[in-house]
């Protein structure tokens, strides 16, 4: 059901921007104001939910701890999965947002003849990285579109990740890569049975979306032509806060740009939020020094207690013959 | 017998949705409610007879406002609540990580839709898209029967944060069944097996409601036994003030077969070394379920510690073998208790040893101390005295990915005993499995779901029996001591289990000592002088 949906979902948009371009042509509102919108949406969302987030205050120093602590001298700790310090705690978190280092982590389990096995698993782990490394890389490589005259990174990236050409073209590794992983992240949903289980149409959507997003471009920059320069323009436009609506640019570019604004929209609100998520997720951004240094938490308050006096007045008399020392006789 | 348990596991999930399958109460998984005058003991809401697997739970009339203030408030108090409600992608490298999973097949065990349970609640009342698109985001009612399906499902999860290992982001279903169990503690739906031994706690000093004299008297009895064993007379104090130090250690070592001998062993250790330390039948007990119960009743029972040892006039505290025991006195006494300005930082009075890194909550892990007098040559030790017994080590959930205490035991093991082996690398350490009780889940009508939890664990103790002929599972941890041994005798009979300074009891040479010719459970000795181990 939430596979068809979100197809669909994503279907419809496609076509609400084709139509919208091609037939009623509403350039301005699919080049222009959607993606102001979009981009305000975007914005708004991520700060509403950091200050969010932000509001409620972490009581508890709760790191999980992977890895031996550092207590006794003489035994070597595990600075990166228990750290003691904020550094190392910023270092464990670095490698998680990098890396995905707990995914790493990965096995399955399986059950045969009565016996538990952990097999080598760590295909999740490889899709998702190649994945959100080459969304890192496609974005920055748009940087292009956007800035006058273009950094050299950017363009250092471009020939890093275009080193292929067919035909004369230059193919992008990333688009192929990101195709690829998402494919794959989509076919795991499927048909591994507990992850199709435990999916709702909110997990295929921005699957989807993604997909069509990198398809779009691709499409774009191989098959349906585009007037490049007519694109930057528009984008300086933008970012400029000066928008024009070029002339002559094809219909399969605002399909692709509304499919951005689009994710952009639909990015707070969504678990796409996991961006920011892991950056403050308290089993893991925290050293774990709560007996070295308190932790305070600001809602601390003051509780019922059954004390010494109430218990040495139940049992006085039994603690005496017991020959417990008591404070009262 | 093993067999009626595996060929039941399936984990191929059912055709229907798991929002559309309500619970069904099947004995075996599922613990008695909360009786009345345990609530009532410790002003807990809602006091009532009333039973799980009956239609009507007794609720208050608003106890669907009652949560969902709770649930709101608990946002605005826990970061880590609203940051799990929202981050998750359902990647599903949670879902086998959880022993209660891979021992039911259960797919509403596998951590990620156990917190989706409280998720789709959270959606639908405290997010625009849940309000708006319901359950096409996944996003439900607040029911009676979704309130039935927590209760079911946040007493079959043990808090033992494997999963939070695994996951990408940290979440830890763990940090929600706690914030879940809370909610339904302020409706009166606890488990009896929680609620009880907080009632007890509270007025005794101890789960196990022993009194003051009857704590005394257990504790006689280990120093008899002692006495029997090695012919040296222990002599442990109770309540004394002026004592360097205080030691507290879970009632079950006190009071059960098998911990009992984990505590003869900590006796023997003091006394070699001269502490100078008391115990205390007031702060009698280093277990908490509050910890299973909410914050705030952890925080009452935990109270006690700190309290006692300002009143005794101890300079700091040590703390014996247990695992949410320590959860609590790691992640959260100091905070909640503290500051403890009344006591010193700790210092070992044998060895000199300063313990810098409990400065602040001043309390140390007996495993901490033993391993420092073990390191500085101040134990004499026979581990010949083990070589009955081919160990392996079960790490405790908390001790493990909540302390990382990982070493210091082992290296305590390993001058103790001459035939160590380790179980599989996926079941140790920081990915160590739950006995599969954990988390006050330790009762007799849950049976059924306990070895079912237990399977994983049991599964890799019986490699290495297999494999080395391992027939002794030592743990740090006194639940463990209880509940492993059931475990064992169901799925791998033939294996005991032993606290670690029960081994260190075995192997300690004391001054003084007669001739040593049973361990300290009588069972004879028998000494190999092949060294294959060594
Ligand atoms: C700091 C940046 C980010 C980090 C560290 C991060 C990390 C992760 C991790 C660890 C996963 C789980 C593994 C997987 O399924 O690949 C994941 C899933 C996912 N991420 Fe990100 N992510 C980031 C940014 C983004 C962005 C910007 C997007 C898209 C706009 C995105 C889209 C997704 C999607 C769609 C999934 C789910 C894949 C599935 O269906 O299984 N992520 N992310
Ligand atoms: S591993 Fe984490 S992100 Fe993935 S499904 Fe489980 S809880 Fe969600
Ligand atoms: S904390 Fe442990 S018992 Fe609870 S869901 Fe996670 S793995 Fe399962």
């Amino acid at each position: 059901m939430g596979i068809r949906v979100s197809l669909f979902a994503v279907l419809a948009l496609i076509l609400v921007a084709y139509v919208g371009v091609a037939l009623l042509g509403l350039e301005l509102l699919f080049g222009v104001i959607m993606p102001y919108a979009a981009m305000a949406a975007f914005l708004a969302g991520l700060v509403y939910h950091v200050i969010k987030w932000a509001r409620s205050p972490v009581p508890f120093r709760i790191p999980t701890t992977c890895g031996q602590q550092r207590a006794l001298p003489w035994i070597k700790a595990s600075e990166v999965d228990n750290p003691s310090t904020a550094v190392s705690a910023a270092a464990r978190v670095a490698l998680e947002a990098l890396l995905f280092r707990s995914l790493l982590r990965n096995t399955k389990a399986e059950l045969a003849d009565g016996s538990l096995a952990y097999r080598w698993e760590k295909w999740l782990w490889l899709g998702g990285l190649l994945f959100h490394w080459s969304l890192l890389v496609i974005v920055l490589r748009h940087l292009r579109f956007f800035t006058e005259p273009v950094p050299g990174f950017v363009n250092l990236l471009r020939d890093l990740d275009g080193f292929l050409h067919v035909n004369l073209q230059v193919l992008y590794i990333t688009d192929i890569v990101i195709l690829l992983a998402v494919t794959y992240l989509f076919l795991r949903r499927v048909v591994i049975p507990q992850v199709r289980y435990i999916s709702l149409p909110g997990d295929y959507f921005p699957l989807f979306l993604i997909l069509s997003i990198a398809l779009s471009g691709i499409l774009m920059a191989h098959f349906i032509r585009v007037d490049v320069v007519a694109v930057k323009e528009l984008a300086m436009g933008l970012v400029t806060f000066s928008p024009t609506v070029p002339e002559g640019i094809g219909a399969i570019f605002y399909i692709h740009l509304f499919l951005v604004s689009v994710l952009l929209a639909y990015f707070p609100s969504s678990k796409l939020i996991h961006m920011v998520g892991i950056f403050l997720s308290p089993t893991r951004n925290l050293p774990n020094d709560s007996r070295r240094r308190r932790h305070v938490n600001p809602w601390n308050y003051p509780v019922d207690v059954h004390t010494y006096e109430e218990y040495e007045d139940e049992f006085r008399e039994k603690m005496k013959k017991a020959d417990i020392p008591v404070e009262r006789y | 017998m093993a067999d009626e348990i595996l060929s039941t596991i399936d984990y191929k999930p059912p055709r229907r949705r798991w929002l559309d399958t309500p619970v069904e109460f099947r004995r075996g998984t599922w613990c008695y409610g909360a009786k009345a005058k345990s609530l009532e003991a410790v002003g807990l809401p809602n006091p009532r007879e009333w039973s799980p697997d009956q239609e009507d739970w007794k609720l208050p009339p608003n106890w669907r406002e009652i949560l969902l203030e709770g649930l709101r408030e608990r946002l605005e108090r826990f970061r880590s609540l609203r940051l799990f409600m929202d981050t998750c992608v359902r990647c599903g490298a949670c879902a086998d990580k959880c022993h209660y999973y891979i021992g039911s097949g259960d797919p509403k065990n596998m951590p990620v839709l156990r917190a989706e349970l409280l998720r789709a609640v959270y959606r639908k009342n405290f997010t625009l898209a849940g309000r708006i698109m319901g359950e096409f985001v996944g996003a439900r009612e607040l029911t009676q029967d979704v309130l039935k399906e927590w209760f079911y499902y946040f007493f079959q999860c043990s808090e033992c944060r494997r999963c939070s290992v695994f996951c990408p982001f940290g979440i830890d279903t763990a940090e929600l069944t706690m914030i879940a169990r809370e909610l339904l503690n302020l409706v009166g739906c606890n488990i009896d097996w929680i609620a009880g031994p907080v009632a007890n706690c509270y007025r005794t000093g101890n789960h196990l409601g022993l009194e003051p004299h009857a704590f005394k008297d257990m504790v006689d009895f280990c120093v008899d036994e002692l006495e029997e064993v090695t012919g040296v007379r222990v002599e442990p104090t109770f309540n004394r003030k002026g004592a360097e130090v205080l030691f507290i250690a879970p009632s079950g070592d006190v009071f059960a077969d098998p911990g009992m001998y984990t505590f003869m062993g900590y006796l023997l250790v003091f006394h070699e070394v001269g502490l100078d330390y008391t115990l205390s039948t007031y702060a009698s007990e280093g277990g908490n379920f509050g910890l299973f119960t909410s914050h705030e009743m952890m925080k009452r029972l935990n109270a006690k510690m700190y309290a006692e040892a300002e009143r005794l006039g101890v300079k700091w505290i040590l703390g014996g073998e247990c695992g949410h025991m320590w959860r609590v006195v790691h992640q959260y006494m100091d905070t909640m208790n503290g500051p403890a300005d009344f006591l010193e930082e700790p210092v070992s009075p044998v060895t000199g040893t300063k313990f810098d890194h409990a400065k602040s909550t001043k309390m140390v892990h007996i495993a901490e101390f033993t391993a420092d007098l073990i390191r500085h040559g101040k134990l004499k030790l026979d581990p010949g005295r083990n070589d009955h017994l081919r160990v392996t080590f079960h790490d405790s959930c908390n001790p493990a990915r909540a302390m990382g205490l990982l070493e210091e035991p082992r290296y305590i093991i390993r001058s103790v005993c001459r035939h160590f082996h380790e179980m599989p690398e996926n079941t140790i350490r920081e990915q160590t499995f739950c006995c599969g009780s954990g988390a006050g889940l330790n009762a007799d009508e849950n049976m059924e779901i306990r070895l079912r939890g237990g399977f994983p664990r049991a599964n890799a103790v019986r490699y290495v029996r297999e494999k080395y002929g391992v027939n002794a599972l030592a743990c740090l941890c006194a639940i463990d001591r209880a509940v492993l041994p059931p475990l064992m005798e169901y799925w791998v009979p033939g294996v005991d289990v032993y606290g670690v300074h029960e081994l260190v009891g075995n192997a300690l040479v004391l001054k003084g000592e007669k001739e040593r010719t049973t361990d300290l459970r009588g069972e004879p000795l028998d000494r190999t002088d092949d060294d294959e181990d060594l």
